[in-house]
């Protein structure tokens, strides 16, 4: 055994088709500690995590992996896993339709000459699940958990593989402040046992809080490795770090010039698509004004997606009731058509599922929304569809060589401004932003964050759902707070601060 | 020579399609000893073929929003069967008994657009219902008998050919013209092309490759009319074809509709999220396949002179494998009307050739077969290469 090192990668090179990926990266990681793996995206960090559990295999690279002391030269993953190193991927994993236990065991089953031992199974998901702090029947399906405890799911079954470097790409990217905290936590306790963590991630907080050292990777190279026990490593230090240059301001200055109210939501009560009596936005009420930035802050499940998407042409739920009043006016927005010639606009959480059609370019994808803009008698005036798109390229900076380029090959940050480019090409003049910086890098959201701003500069309304309270802190006017489908609270620019919205997220009914 | 080698990377599937209709037509040109491409054999490719290229317009849209449609060969039949019943035996006009068949085909396409779309059933079993339920009321409204003989006029749709004003002797003149005026609108919808683009300041291909694929283009069109001139002139039914591909696509390049059906197909979540009346827009899409489905019942019952119950058996499958072959995609948003065609082509050229060559229908199905899987294979190959 060496010197309490674990995995040493030295001089890893990979280069793919034309771009070099990786180049001399060096990685160390000690004995029982969490290493944070941090970088904007396309830095190189989940190639070099490919790399490393076989992915891809030996001699698609150069360079050496020496893990406890021995060189490795893994052709799959399961070589690597043999030797205790797992790694959980960022889009997890699993199989809906599966029950929690046959997902940990697949593969790996427990079984004797091919016949599976379930009550064998059984028992040992149970250990499991009480080690991840997980409270749940073996049996369950995984399609009734929510990500988070979904993610618990990756866990354990990581350590049914007799983990001993635990590999996490974007592990809390999905979950609230609370289910993420859970993980944290839980990494900490799997410190104490000795299991190493090597964890990719974009939350400065989380990682200032549990990582033991950093590496920070910028276009493919080692840029440095920080020791977070003996420097005084700030969140600022880090980010100067990732992008190469000090990046005093994470939220772009804006002076709000608010105007009178343009949307109004009463009363606004809507239930459960399929669960009849299940109530899932109770009596809410909400105004935005011309130019302002109003944020809404919630655990996962509080119902702010339901929300926006209830009031985006009814877009979910069941028997929806209340009032939607734009410019003091009764609209009636049943259907998203209705929803888009109002002015309304929605840029959805999930931009790959329900925001962007991936197998069709940039343009067609702007121009989707709003064809009725480029063409005439219904016939689209594809030369004027390209000079459209264009102007967005440039004026958000959608990095690309052409706007005919297909929205797949983008990176989220592009992706997002594609969305982003969709919706503001229809002229809203209330957007609605759920997520608006999830899975992108800390250069991209401030470029998103200013081009906000500008919305609301222009006099849009703006309404921010987001899970990352300095995201709401640092960029809304005024912040409403849902918990159980409930608004609980509302908070000034002024007044707001972590402490007070997570007092009124907690906030539970009674 | 640049550019050249960019524009065909760009359209690697398109071109490379065109290249391997044109090496199976040189292939069986040579086999058949020239009988191929003879004056009277391209005339019957095409009369043979129409109603499977008809289908196979329809179907591109089907598989577009990504669905599937078994039941257009039943449905072919059993709207031929209702033809004939009211053109033979009730003796209704023919022109008005095809608007009724066309209408009656709009309808069964409702009905399984209907399940598709508002119950969301699951195409594939609707339309294998639809197979099964239109091939029996095919045979029950037909009692089991063929009915026949259709009056001229309606045969003439499916084997008559556009009259020659001119009288030319053994060359039909109308042909010629109609080869020239097309070459000519055809030179002048490029050129105005390519004028609005560079207005747009956008890139153009260099002049000289212009002039030559214009050159290029109406050499063809040219020669294939003088071909045709040379024996009985331009058959109706390649008339109707030629509307339907031009219609299409339009529809689907430049207008408002054929882009929210490749939306549609290409992710329906987000399309309907950002306006796309999904369910409206695949009701109608299988509307109009039903459309088409009755269309080319319509075409095959003149052709056979006849309605018979086992009109249209596995048409659906010719259809479905010309879609792909011309470059669809199983999982939706990908396909082109021209693509469609090309692979019907190529399914018929591959039919008519190895039937000259004597090749026995075993063998045929086999080499089809193949070809159907080389082809969709070559075009994942493609798209794994390019990402």
């Amino acid at each position: 055994m060496t010197t309490g090192i674990i995995l040493e990668m030295k001089n890893i090179t990979k280069t793919f088709p034309g771009v070099k990926a990786l180049e001399n990266v060096n990685l160390q990681v000690k004995e029982g500690e969490i290493h944070a793996l941090m970088g904007e995206n396309g830095a190189g960090k989940s190639t070099l995590m490919k790399v490393l559990s076989g992915v891809y295999p030996h001699g698609s690279y150069t360079g050496d992996i020496l893990y406890k002391g021995q060189v490795c030269e893994f052709k799959d993953i399961t070589q690597s896993e043999q030797l205790g190193i797992v790694i959980i991927h960022q889009e997890l994993a699993l199989i809906p339709q599966l029950s929690i236990s046959e997902n940990i065991f697949l593969g790996n089953e427990q079984s004797r000459r091919g016949i599976i031992n379930w009550n064998d199974t059984i028992i040992k998901t149970r250990e499991l699940l009480q080690t991840v702090g997980l409270n749940e029947s073996p049996n369950t399906l995984i399609s009734m958990l929510g990500v988070g405890k979904q993610q618990l799911v990756e866990i354990a079954k990581a350590l049914s593989k007799k983990v001993k470097l635990l590999i996490l790409d974007e592990p809390t990217a999905a979950l609230n402040e609370e289910d993420s905290e859970n993980l944290l936590n839980l990494l900490l306790e799997f410190k104490k046992q000795g299991i190493s963590s090597i964890m990719i991630s974009h939350k400065l907080n989380e990682i200032t809080k549990v990582a033991d050292s950093i590496t920070i990777l910028r276009d493919g190279k080692t840029i440095e490795t920080l020791d977070m026990l003996k420097d005084n490593i700030t969140e600022d230090r880090i980010i100067k770090g990732m992008v190469g240059r000090d990046l005093t301001q994470r939220y772009p200055v804006r002076e709000p010039k608010i105007g009178g109210t343009i949307f109004e939501v009463k009363n606004w009560n809507v239930y459960h698509p399929t669960q009849q009596e299940r109530k899932v936005i109770d009596d809410v009420n909400l105004r935005i004004s011309k130019g302002e930035i109003v944020g809404i802050a919630g655990l996962m499940g509080a119902g702010r997606t339901e929300l926006a998407m209830s009031i985006f042409g009814k877009s979910y739920g069941k028997r929806i009731s209340g009032e939607t009043i734009l410019h003091g006016k009764r609209v009636q927005l049943n259907t998203i058509n209705q929803a888009i010639d109002h002015g309304i606009a929605y840029v959805t959480e999930d931009r790959k599922h329900y925001g962007l059609i991936l197998i069709d370019d940039i343009k067609r994808n702007i121009t989707l929304t709003s064809l009725k803009k480029i063409s005439r008698n219904l016939v689209v005036n594809d030369n004027q569809e390209i000079v459209e798109a264009e102007s967005f390229r440039t004026k958000l900076n959608i990095k690309t060589p052409s706007v005919l380029q297909k929205t797949g090959n983008l990176s989220g940050g592009n992706q997002q401004k594609v969305v982003l480019s969709k919706w503001i090409f229809s002229e809203p003049e209330v957007l609605i932003l759920d997520e608006p910086t999830r899975g992108i890098d800390v250069g991209a959201k401030y470029e998103i964050y200013t081009i906000i701003n500008q919305l609301a500069m222009e006099g849009k309304g703006v309404l921010i759902i987001s899970s990352e309270l300095p995201e709401l802190l640092g960029m809304c006017d005024r912040i409403y707070v849902m918990s159980e489908g409930r608004l609980t609270g509302e908070v000034s620019r002024e007044d707001a601060s972590q402490e007070t919205l997570m007092k009124f997220m907690t906030k539970s009914r009674g | 020579m640049e550019a050249l080698s960019k524009l065909f990377k760009g359209n690697i599937r398109q071109y490379g399609m065109i290249i391997a209709l044109v090496l199976i037509m040189v292939l069986f040109q040579i086999l058949t000893d020239g009988i191929l491409l003879k004056p009277l054999n391209i005339t019957n490719l095409i009369l043979q073929n129409s109603y499977i290229l008809v289908l196979a317009i329809g179907m591109l849209l089907v598989i577009i929003t990504g669905h599937i449609d078994l039941s257009v060969g039943s449905v072919a039949a059993f709207v031929g069967a209702i033809s004939a019943i009211l053109i033979v035996d009730m003796q209704i006009p023919y022109p008005v008994a095809i608007v009724l068949s066309l209408l009656f085909g709009g309808l069964v396409g409702a009905w399984q657009g209907f399940w598709v779309a508002y119950v969301r059933i699951p195409s594939f079993i609707v339309t294998l219902a639809g197979m099964l339920l239109f091939r029996g009321l095919t045979m029950v409204v037909l009692d089991g008998q063929s009915i026949s003989p259709f009056p001229k006029g309606f045969q003439s749709i499916s084997s008559g050919f556009i009259p020659d004003w001119f009288g030319g002797g053994d060359i039909h003149v109308l042909t010629i013209i109609i080869g020239l005026m097309l070459s000519l609108v055809l030179v002048f919808t490029e050129w105005r092309n390519r004028l609005t683009q560079q207005r747009y300041q956008f890139g153009v291909i260099p002049a000289p490759l212009f002039a030559l694929k214009l050159v290029g283009i109406v050499a063809i069109i040219n020669l294939f009319t003088y071909v045709l001139a040379a024996y009985e002139g331009i058959p109706n039914i390649l008339i109707v074809l030629f509307i339907l591909v031009v219609v299409y696509t339009f529809v689907m390049n430049k207008t408002v509709m054929g882009r929210h059906i490749y939306a549609l197909g290409g992710n329906e979540k987000a399309a309907k999220l950002s306006g796309v009346k999904t369910k409206r827009m695949t009701f109608w899409v299988f509307v109009n396949m039903g459309v088409l489905a009755a269309l080319s019942g319509l075409l095959f019952a003149a052709r056979l002179n006849a309605a018979t119950p086992k009109a249209g058996v596995n048409f659906e499958l010719d259809a479905i494998a010309a879609v792909f072959i011309g470059g669809a995609s199983a999982t939706g948003g990908i396909g082109t009307v021209i693509g469609a065609i090309i692979g019907g082509l190529v399914m018929g050229v591959m039919n008519n050739g190895m039937s000259l060559v004597g090749l026995g229908i075993d063998w045929q199905q086999g080499i089809k077969g193949m070809v159907l899987l080389m082809a969709v294979a070559f075009d994942i190959y493609n798209k794994n290469k390019a990402s």
